[in-house]
């Protein structure tokens, strides 16, 4: 089982890969749209690579409210 | 279709939708690639009995308020059907707002029955600001077995023997009350009547007719005018059919297309968007001769279709692109939100057409549309049939306040009377955007008169709704504005809001001064973040009970900062 700061960083390379962001700029406390540069539509994308990942599934809701990796990492946590 | 005209209520024609066409599909309810849930008219009538019953049961009445706050799905429609039959007022509510949001709303309302998703349910249940409620039932969707439910009922065991009473309504009396923003600030609660609906879908269907077999697909929020109408009402009084996806993840609305065969559909400015740059996307990767003989296809379609669209000739045109929308899309439509011109002519080029148009919460749905005779990208189309458009006080280039008489305006708004008369004027209702007609009756767009952003998702953001996020914000004072109505442009293009920040004397803006900015910015959700701010150096103007002059301040703004170099962008 994964502790909360292994899902947090696996977040935040993954985010880092997939929108070609440089890892080192990526903090756990980001807005992500801004850091990332991305809309809500590319956030659910971001959801969907997430699932793949951590093998869950996350309905959009999972996302409603939620801007940075932090709290995004509590939600996947949750259901892992 | 039904006759609308013979009409006075939504239960009524509803009710009688349900009976006319039994056999057909109403309702396909899918989440991802897999279905969930597919209703004939029979079924959809069968599901709602039961659960009028039990809301009659428990006083549910001619005129009670009742909310919704769910995602697009079945239990949606089911609910609203039942709330019309019953004689009770709908209240939709956005279901992306927060809880304290949701529980103002719902008080301002007052509402007394809720219909609501449980993960929703259970953010309001949390929220420190639940408490003396005034809701008498609550009926939760979809909650786990074993959940606290917090006092509601579930919705799928809400059920009671024996058949419900239909109550009819007037045509005057009062449908829905339909926020069109005012969290945090003065809410506008657009009450609408059953005869702005029955005339709305009486008006649109003239110009984009549903029937049986028609399949819709309901991805704008049921919640928001124009689903309500096109992804409700429009399809259930013709017998068409509304497909509704949990999800609003791009592969999978991609995928429905071609799976449901969709005729119509909805789409705000992101997802078009979103779909045009896809597009794109696989065009430049084929390779040269093929992508010179699309091009070439292309033209020829353009020029085939520039007095009217000829949808068969443009699927065989463009077999590859129609497959991949399924084939028998008639129309996107759009609307609530600025869309680009190239985006909106790049797909009716691909023999795709686009009703593109405008309206607002307060006129029910649509007071214009694109009858595309011909199509045209760079207007909002004419006004529908029994709208009265006028362009007040025109400039010199004939741009003025776009005003509307039609019986598809709201009543007035809630428990506001000086707003109401603020807004309907000698039974004009004044619309704050700008606009001017062509020599076609088209009406084009110019930006607007009011201090607010439509975003491309094709939300409202007013700045007093936003401002209280800034709560002690280490600064002497601070005010939110939309960055056009500071600098007015003739444009709706750019919109963003920006905030206005006075330091204290001799405060400097540091960068911890930005980090709280940011991080009151950031507790905001993402559409309604404020995008810029901007220093000044003078104390706001403010009456004399403190309020802050905000016509005033724009004024002074506009004249003495240049937008380009005076908003910092967060």
């Amino acid at each position: 089982m994964r502790t909360q700061d292994q899902t947090l960083d696996e977040i935040l390379n993954l985010a880092a890969t997939h929108f070609k962001v440089s890892r080192e700029k990526l903090t756990p406390d980001d807005d992500f749209f801004k850091t990332l540069g991305i809309d809500s539509l590319q956030a659910l994308d971001l959801l969907t690579r997430l699932e793949n990942h951590f093998s869950v599934e996350l309905p959009d809701y999972e996302l409603q409210g939620v801007s940075d990796f932090r709290t995004l990492a509590g939600r996947i946590q949750a259901r892992l | 279709m039904l006759d609308l005209t013979q009409y006075s209520c939504l239960g009524a024609a509803l009710r009688d939708a349900l009976d006319r066409w039994p056999n057909e599909t109403c309702l396909i309810e899918s989440d991802r690639d897999k279905e969930k849930l597919r209703l004939t008219y029979s079924d959809f009538k069968e599901m709602a009995r039961r659960l009028a019953r039990a809301l009659q049961d428990s006083d549910l009445k001619a005129g009670s308020r009742t909310a919704i706050i769910m995602t697009n799905q079945s239990k949606w429609l089911v609910s609203a059907y039942v709330i019309f039959y019953s004689g009770a007022v709908l209240v939709p509510l956005d279901y992306k707002l927060s809880a304290a949001e949701h529980l103002q709303l719902l008080a301002h309302s007052g509402a007394e029955f809720l219909i609501v998703e449980y993960y929703l349910w259970r953010a309001i249940t949390q929220s420190p600001e639940f408490k003396n409620h005034q809701l008498k039932t609550v009926l939760v969707t979809e909650a786990p077995v074993g959940a606290d439910l917090a006092g509601a009922y579930r919705w799928e065991e809400f059920r009671r023997k024996g058949e419900p009473d239909f109550v009819n309504r007037r045509k005057e009396d009062t449908a829905c009350i339909v926020y069109s923003s005012g969290t945090g600030g003065r809410p506008k609660g657009c009450v609408l009547t059953h005869e702005n609906y029955l005339e709305q879908c009486i008006a649109l269907t003239a110009w984009y007719p549903f029937w049986p077999g028609v399949r819709y697909l309901s991805i704008l929020p049921t919640n928001h005018a124009i689903d309500f109408m096109v992804g409700f009402i429009g399809p259930f009084v013709c017998g068409a059919c509304v497909v509704h996806l949990r999800t609003l993840r791009p592969e999978f609305v991609r995928d429905a297309f071609p799976r449901y065969k969709i005729t119509y559909v909805t789409l705000v400015p992101m997802i078009l968007k979103n779909l045009e740059k896809g597009l794109r996307a696989k065009f430049e990767a084929l390779p040269p001769p093929r992508r010179f003989l699309l091009n070439r296809l292309i033209g020829i379609n353009k020029a085939l279709t520039r007095r009217r669209p000829h949808v068969k000739l443009s699927r065989a045109l463009l077999p590859q692109v129609h497959k991949a929308f399924g084939g028998e899309l008639l129309a996107l439509i759009t609307g609530g939100a600025f869309m680009e011109p190239s985006t909106l002519q790049f797909f009716y080029d691909l023999g795709i057409p686009v009703a593109n148009g405008y309206g607002l919460t307060e006129a029910c749905t649509a007071l214009t549309l694109n009858d595309l005779k011909p199509f045209r990208a760079d207007t909002v189309g004419k006004p529908l049939p029994g709208v009265d458009v006028r362009v007040l006080n025109p400039d010199p280039d004939g741009i003025g306040e776009v005003a509307v008489r039609s019986k598809t305006v709201m009543s007035h708004y809630l428990g506001d009377p000086e707003l109401t008369a603020q807004t309907i004027v000698d039974g004009w209702l004044l619309t704050g955007d700008l606009g001017r007609f062509d020599g076609n009756h088209h009406l084009q767009l110019f930006g607007r008169k009011k201090n607010m952003i439509v975003t491309e998702g094709g939300k409202n953001i007013y700045p007093e709704d936003v401002e209280t996020a800034f709560d002690d914000l280490p600064v002497k004072e601070y005010c939110v504005f939309a960055a056009n109505y500071v600098w007015p442009g003739k444009t709706l293009g750019r919109e963003m809001l920006i905030i206005v920040i006075r330091l204290e004397p001799g405060q400097d803006f540091t960068d911890y001064s930005r980090r709280e900015l940011e991080l009151r910015n950031r507790r905001l959700p993402d559409f309604k973040r404020v995008g810029g701010y901007v220093l000044w150096d003078k104390d706001f103007p403010r009456t004399a009970s403190m309020k802050i002059k905000r016509t005033e301040l724009a004024e002074e703004l506009g004249k003495r900062l240049d937008r380009a170099s005076a908003v910092v962008e967060l």
